[in-house]
């Protein structure tokens, strides 16, 4: 006898029910405490504030607990819960110029003012596991420590600006779009579409950026800089008719100087692409990098060769991964209707194919 | 949860998405962009839909949400309590009592009424998306009243299988201006979109909003030679007997063995109780 699809409250209190005990899994082992993650997941702490557009690692730590380490899950928590936020103002642009860096490396120059600074990187360690980290309780050496080289660091695209070799932006005070408070909506500008890179998914973007390097629109990058540090974020309070500060965020910034070959009325000049996220996050500052510059072509009077990541309708319309995974998610859910009425239509062509060969075969 | 706004969205984001469904209702069937927000649930899980209820419930609504026709879908039942949790409405599963309806799939089969909006989730409300991905060209078609492409389509349906292959999400031509995409909804439901109810459709991840205001005509694309038919299974329903509603089929067993029941569950239980 047919049992109706009774019972959906019950099942699916169950089922979170079943849910929140798998996430904690097994209780005989400790909790993981949202300041431990916080500390030693740090990177998928940054990624997530970064994806989630939400600078709080105490709350990306949450949702990443919450989520089970799931992190386009605890990005989406992020997301949902940065819309109950209310909008109190914009900061003053903050000036990385001013990046208190612990990292900074250049790629094109060898040795620059400021200095190659290696930070905290994975580049050249060995990938091998180690398995003294198993054994827990064990403190690492202190690191040794130097005194911070004291004024800014500049950018090193600042010293190919004056001379002239690579391409000034173009200044603009007006209050870019926001991709959070209008409906995206085509064709965009560059700060639009650096919203979208600096939330896309780390994944998607990098894929994106990869494309470019083997050849579906390459655009020749070097990483003239990459920094990673901290800035203070600034406020203009109109009551006090100055700018207070706020506090401070990590920040990891990419500038790729790219080659352009000139045209007839432009000699050749080096030309930019940008990439700022959230946190350290140096392979998506540098994917945003090149695939902001190869969403540039139009501005830079390039040809369009027809690859992916210079096309900023198809990058920005999928690189989010909050809705790709929604609406991808979404097919789990039950298609009866439109499936009974394709399974009605189907029958009813195959009746009618079938009917039309007996009717040849009998003539 | 006294820690968020009544129905979820604060006063600002209603009041953006208020003025969105103002837009559709006055240009009917015409696609409004609005800033579709991050809801808790998933994009593509009616985050549309639950924007535009949010935007239109008042604490005197009573609330119905259906997923295929029936109230006791998963999804059904997790939207529903949403709102009960976040806008402390009364809810329902009698059709007739609801003021405010969100759907997935299905237009009731009771005839609504002026006092009733329903609200439906659309994954994809481009009725011209998957002959042209780019939002730009199809917003051009839209603006020139370039439908030619959509009626090529039919046609070619017709000259390769001997009628419209469209089985769900049928496109209709509203008040003879906007060629739009009912959702997901049956074919056969297509008749209903000419209705006494104000029809609101939200798509969350797509960022757009239209409408069908009450009593506004909408008319399925068609051939003179090959009128639209809003065909259904030919049985009557297993459970109450019903031969003007639309069907589900479930299979029983695994010989084959398969039986027809109501896809609005409401209209189907009011059948069998009044039978009873």
């Amino acid at each position: 006898m047919y049992v109706a699809v009774k019972g959906g409250e019950r099942a699916i209190d169950n089922a979170h029910a079943w849910l929140a005990e798998e996430r904690r899994g097994d209780t005989a082992i400790a909790e993981l405490s949202v300041p431990q993650i916080r500390e030693q997941l740090a990177l998928a702490v940054n990624r997530v504030m970064a994806e989630g557009s939400l600078y709080d690692a105490d709350l990306a730590a949450l949702a990443i607990k919450q989520a089970r380490g799931d992190l386009i899950e605890a990005v989406f928590l992020i997301r949902a819960y940065r819309t109950t936020l209310p909008r109190f103002g914009a900061s003053t642009p903050v000036e990385t110029g001013k990046m208190a860096c612990d990292r900074r490396i250049s790629a094109t120059f060898k040795d620059l003012p400021g200095g190659q600074v290696l930070g905290p990187t994975f580049d050249y360690t060995h990938r091998l596991l180690d398995f003294a980290l198993a054994a827990e309780g064990i403190a690492p050496p202190d690191a040794p420590m130097a005194e911070a080289e004291p004024g800014d660091m500049p950018h090193v695209t600042d010293f190919l600006a004056r001379e002239d070799l690579i391409q000034p932006e173009a200044q603009d005070d007006t209050t870019p779009r926001d991709l959070t408070r209008e409906p995206l909506d085509f064709p965009t500008d560059r700060p639009l579409r650096l919203q979208a890179l600096t939330r896309g998914d780390e994944g998607f973007v990098l894929s994106m950026a990869y494309s470019t390097q083997r050849g579906y629109g390459r655009n020749h990058p070097f990483v003239g800089e990459m920094r990673v540090g901290t800035v203070p974020v600034e406020m203009e309070i109109p009551e006090l008719g100055f700018a207070i500060e706020l506090g401070e965020v990590t920040l990891t910034e990419c500038e790729t100087v790219n080659q352009f070959t000139g045209s007839k009325t432009e000699p050749p000049q080096f030309t930019r692409g940008y990439g700022l996220v959230f946190g350290h996050s140096e392979r998506k500052a540098i994917s945003m990098a090149l695939v902001d510059r190869a969403m540039r072509w139009k501005e830079l009077s390039e040809d369009n060769s027809g690859a992916p990541a210079q096309d900023e309708e198809f990058v920005l319309s999928h690189s989010d991964n909050v809705q790709a995974t929604g609406f991808l998610e979404h097919i789990k859910l039950p298609h009866y209707v439109d499936f009974q009425s394709e399974l009605e239509l189907i029958r009813r062509l195959r009746r009618e194919a079938d009917a039309a060969t007996t009717q040849q075969a009998a003539e | 949860m006294s820690d968020y706004n009544f129905a979820y969205l604060d006063e600002q984001t209603k009041r953006m998405i208020r003025r969105a469904i103002l837009k559709g209702v006055a240009v009917p069937g015409y696609q409004v962009p609005f800033a579709s927000r991050e809801m808790p649930m998933p994009y593509g899980w009616g985050t549309g839909g639950v924007q535009v209820s949010a935007a239109c419930l008042t604490p005197e609504d009573v609330f119905k949400v259906i997923d295929q026709g029936a109230d006791d879908t998963t999804n059904a039942v997790s939207i529903r309590k949403f709102f009960e949790k976040t806008a402390q409405v009364s809810v329902t599963e009698h059709t007739k009592d609801a003021t405010v309806i969100q759907t997935r799939h299905r237009i009731p089969e009771v005839r609504l009424t002026e006092d009733q909006i329903l609200v439906y989730q659309v994954p994809i409300p481009e009725p011209l998306r998957f002959l042209e991905p780019r939002e730009t060209e199809t917003r051009k078609m839209h603006a020139l009243e370039d439908y030619g492409l959509m009626h090529v389509k039919l046609y070619e349906d017709i000259a390769r299988h001997g009628e419209i292959a469209t089985a769900y999400a049928y496109p209709v031509k509203v008040e003879d201006r906007y060629v739009m995409d009912p959702s997901p909804i049956p074919k056969f439901d297509n008749p209903k979109l000419e209705s006494a109810a104000l029809q609101l459709f939200g798509a969350g991840r797509e960022q757009r909003i239209y409408a069908v205001p009450p009593y506004t005509k909408v008319v399925s694309l068609d051939f003179d030679d090959y009128p639209f038919d809003p065909s259904k299974a030919d049985y009557p329903c297993a459970l109450c007997g019903a031969t003007e509603s639309y069907l589900d089929e479930v299979i029983v067993d695994d010989s084959g063995g398969r039986m027809f029941v109501c896809s609005d569950t409401d209209f189907c239980a009011g059948r069998q109780e009044a039978a009873a």
